[in-house]
């Protein structure tokens, strides 16, 4: 019996502006791109895709499921933006075939940074997700799928959580498959689901690709595949970015065909059938425990932390972010709270990466900028700026700092 | 098959007024350790041949190897009036010697009043050399040889490839100089094919002189990095010192130094403590100085006029950061000698070197407010100057002179299995 367990990432960042060093106003973001942007992507992907999953799950009768992880930060436009968006997400909501996952409202690092904004985060995401689709996740899964032990324990500390997800990657799992389900080191009844990223990546990245042998892939095939798996697993986890469909790969290359006639090929083989990450928690034991110490992650081909914290404008960059969060807190200033949660968007330090030469291509897809200088040189205005209201703010002002050292 | 040179110029160290000569010697000593034989002419001076082997400075005369000869002569060629007489020049074949060494050793400078008449005859020299060298391809530098070229390719038959450095459109802006544009264009449509040194002056070629993109070529130049000087160690500073931002050029118009100054003021606005040099000379040094007095930035900007050996390293060594305001600048191998001195760069995108390079910082030339907004980060976020700097001078290190040759000589190669 092999299980196809399907999960979404949903996001798309609130991009800044250009903002110079003589910039004064607190309008930090693109709102005129930003909302192009979520138009695009929701007529490219979001709608054609979601009516597409409500037509399968309604032909086969509540067999197909998937899961969604939508970040706050994208919510919050779709509402703005993009109701119709929303609306169709919560029409697939009343199905009772969807579940939604929790993450940090902000898609952000703060765990690597903050542990008590990190909990507010995801509180806020939790409720917000109770709010729109009237239900309360019960499975984690960190930004780009950060994670190590720690995580593990911190999320199971907040409480109401089954399972976490996290990248199936190689180098940990050594000869384990990624297709049982895990638990990790020191938690008590947290389950661990990790990504097939092989048959993920297939349909994520290589889908398209002209040059892979395995072009073009058909459902039937990639049935195949997954049904490979029965007999050394309980599951597949298909762990994709939403906008795969239709934005990544685009409507003519065929994904949306695939993705139409993956279910009833998965359902020639008798034993199969679709879950739920909250569904894979409920039916399968934990076979081992995996140790993870040190973060992984599901971006690159490192699969670890070096896309945002790759080099020394991030980490800069990140550092001084964080520490401002006594300032922006003790400030009382809604405005100011949620511009410096907007600045902790992952996004921003993706494009402060300067892994170009390997990783080079799909960076530059996702970059609205031209070098990842010139992000640093944004973001950093942006913070100098904030850090100013935070000062003026403040009951304690510290002295402005003109000379540079 | 081992294809003959004879190669075209109007600059070669150590007679050169600026990039041409320099781009002209890295070019000619790759191309000659790449195996490939050149001979180069120069006018008034001496034909100089590269073989493998034979690779000494030719700035430097004690290097210079038993079968070459040199010879002291006295011709005032500076281009740009700063050079001065050179002692030393290097050789060729006999005959090329005799008539590129033939009449008065003194006379008009090759850039001076009498330029028109200088190309002619250099023109009919070319010619008369052309009988009796062997060559296969005809290799000419900008439009100062151009004439030459094209009379040699018709008379020989032989193609005919021109190189471009820059044009007239880079060097006067809008006012372009009628006779030199018309030599300029001649000798594209004239050309078996056309050596642009950026897609940037390819662009130009294409646009002013209505040449089909097909026909054109890019080949970046190259810069020699000793691989024994490592990168210099940086001299502890005091925390509190004024910061440098640099300037080193010609201050001519195309160098865009007005622009520097007002990106200047609008940084001095914002933070105190930075200094401004300017290094250089040119006919716009005096409206220059003039223009930081009245913006009220006099006691901050510093001019040093033009500058030599150890003092160019001094400069580089003071400064945080390299700026290239130019307005039209057909490659730029400036910034790239910046980071061989370890300072960051940031660089004018109406230049060649803006299209070829990832780690520096690119600015229009006219956008002065975000020229200041990067010159202030650059000196207020010590992480963004060192991964410039670290980044840039590795990156740097791949403009290597020796690619340049080997796709010159795929040029060649085109040119002479066409004809």
């Amino acid at each position: 019996m092999a299980s196809v367990c399907f999960y979404f990432q949903v996001h798309q960042p609130y991009r800044l502006r250009h903002y110079t060093i003589f910039d004064g106003a607190t309008d930090y973001f693109d709102e005129d791109k930003n909302a192009r942007v979520c138009r695009k992507v929701a007529d490219k992907c979001y709608l054609p895709t979601n009516r597409l999953l409500l037509e399968l799950i309604r032909r086969y009768g509540g067999r197909f499921k998937v899961a969604f992880s939508i970040t706050g930060v994208l919510l919050e436009q779709f509402r703005e933006d993009a109701p119709e968006v929303l609306a169709s997400f919560q029409e697939l909501a009343a199905t009772g075939c969807v579940e939604f996952l929790a993450e940090t409202y902000y898609h952000s690092l703060s765990f690597l940074f903050s542990p008590d904004e990190f909990v507010e985060q995801v509180e806020a995401h939790r409720a917000l997700v109770r709010e729109l689709f009237g239900q309360t996740p019960r499975v984690f899964r960190n930004t780009e799928l950060i994670y190590n032990n720690a995580l593990a324990e911190a999320v199971e500390r907040i409480g109401g959580f089954d399972a976490i997800l996290a990248e199936g990657a190689d180098y940990i799992l050594g000869y384990r498959s990624p297709n049982y389900v895990y638990r990790p080191p020191n938690t008590r009844h947290l389950k661990l689901l990790l990504k097939n990223y092989r048959l993920s990546d297939d349909v994520a990245f290589r889908f398209s690709n002209r040059d892979w042998a395995e072009w073009p892939l058909r459902a039937e095939k990639f049935a195949h595949w997954v049904n490979a798996v029965n007999g050394n697993g309980y599951v597949v986890n298909l762990f994709v970015d939403y906008e795969t469909f239709g934005e990544h790969q685009w409507q003519d290359t065929g994904i949306f065909d695939f993705l139409r006639c993956l279910p009833s090929e998965i359902f020639k083989h008798p034993d199969a059938d679709f879950k739920t990450p909250g569904e894979v928690a409920d039916a399968y034991e934990a076979v081992d425990t995996v140790d993870m110490p040190h973060f992984v992650s599901w971006a690159d081909i490192e699969r670890d932390l070096s896309a945002w914290l790759g080099n020394p404008m991030q980490h800069n960059a990140l550092t001084e972010l964080y520490r401002l969060e006594d300032a922006v807190k003790a400030s009382g200033d809604p405005d100011i709270l949620t511009s410096w949660r907007r600045l902790q968007i992952s996004d921003h330090f993706y494009y402060m990466c300067t892994k170009w030469f390997a990783d080079g291509d799909v960076h530059k897809y996702f970059n609205p900028y031209n070098s990842p200088y010139d992000s640093y040189i944004n973001f950093m205005n942006v913070l100098d700026n904030l850090r100013s209201r935070c000062a003026a703010a403040s009951a304690f002002h510290r002295p402005a700092v003109t000379a540079l050292s | 098959m081992k294809i003959k040179t004879l190669m075209l110029g109007w600059e070669f160290p150590p007679f050169i007024s600026g990039g041409l000569g320099t781009a002209c010697y890295g070019l000619t000593k790759a191309m000659s350790r790449l195996g490939m034989q050149v001979t180069f002419l120069l006018p008034r001076m001496h034909a100089l041949r590269f073989t493998a082997g034979e690779l000494a400075t030719p700035l430097d005369p004690a290097a210079h190897t038993p079968d070459v000869r040199s010879q002291a002569f006295s011709t005032a060629v500076g281009a740009y009036g700063r050079y001065g007489p050179a002692p030393f020049a290097r050789r060729v074949t006999a005959a090329a010697e005799a008539e590129l060494s033939e009449g008065p050793e003194t006379g008009p400078a090759p850039y001076g009043p009498d330029i028109r008449e200088e190309i002619r005859r250099y023109a009919v020299k070319v010619l008369k050399i052309g009988r009796s060298e062997p060559f296969d391809v005809i290799h000419a530098h900008d439009w100062m040889t151009f004439p030459a070229g094209i009379a040699l390719a018709a008379s020989s038959g032989r193609p005919l490839v021109v190189q471009v450095h820059s044009t007239e459109f880079d060097r006067s802006g809008e006012h372009v100089n009628q006779f030199v544009y018309d030599i300029e264009r001649q000798g594209m449509h004239a050309a078996a094919r056309i050596i642009a040194v950026s897609g940037y002056t390819r662009n130009i070629i294409v646009n002013r002189y209505a040449v089909p993109a097909t026909k054109i070529d890019v080949v970046y130049n190259g810069i020699d990095f000793p691989d024994s000087v490592e990168a210099q160690p940086q001299q502890p500073q005091p925390a509190s010192r004024d910061k440098v931002v640099l300037f080193l050029g010609r201050i001519t118009m195309q160098k865009g130094p007005e622009y520097f100054l007002q990106a200047a003021k609008r940084v001095l606005d914002e933070v105190e403590n930075v200094k401004f040099i300017m290094a250089g000379d040119g006919d716009r040094l005096y409206g220059t100085i003039e223009q930081a007095a009245w913006l009220g930035i006099g006691h901050r900007v510093f001019f040093t006029r033009f500058l030599r050996g150890p003092d160019v390293d001094r400069a580089y060594r003071m400064a945080d950061l390299y700026v290239m305001p130019s307005v039209s600048e057909p490659f730029g191998i400036a910034p790239l000698e910046a980071l061989q001195h370890d300072v960051p760069v940031l660089i004018s995108r109406q230049s060649g070197i803006a299209e070829a390079f990832r780690n520096a910082l690119r600015v229009d030339f006219w956008d002065t407010d975000e020229m200041a907004n990067k010159i202030i980060a650059v000196l207020r976020h010590p992480p963004l100057q060192e991964m410039l700097r670290t980044n840039g001078r590795r990156e740097a290190r791949t403009f290597r002179w020796a690619d340049s040759a080997a796709k010159v000589n795929a040029v060649y190669h085109k040119v002479v299995n066409a004809a």
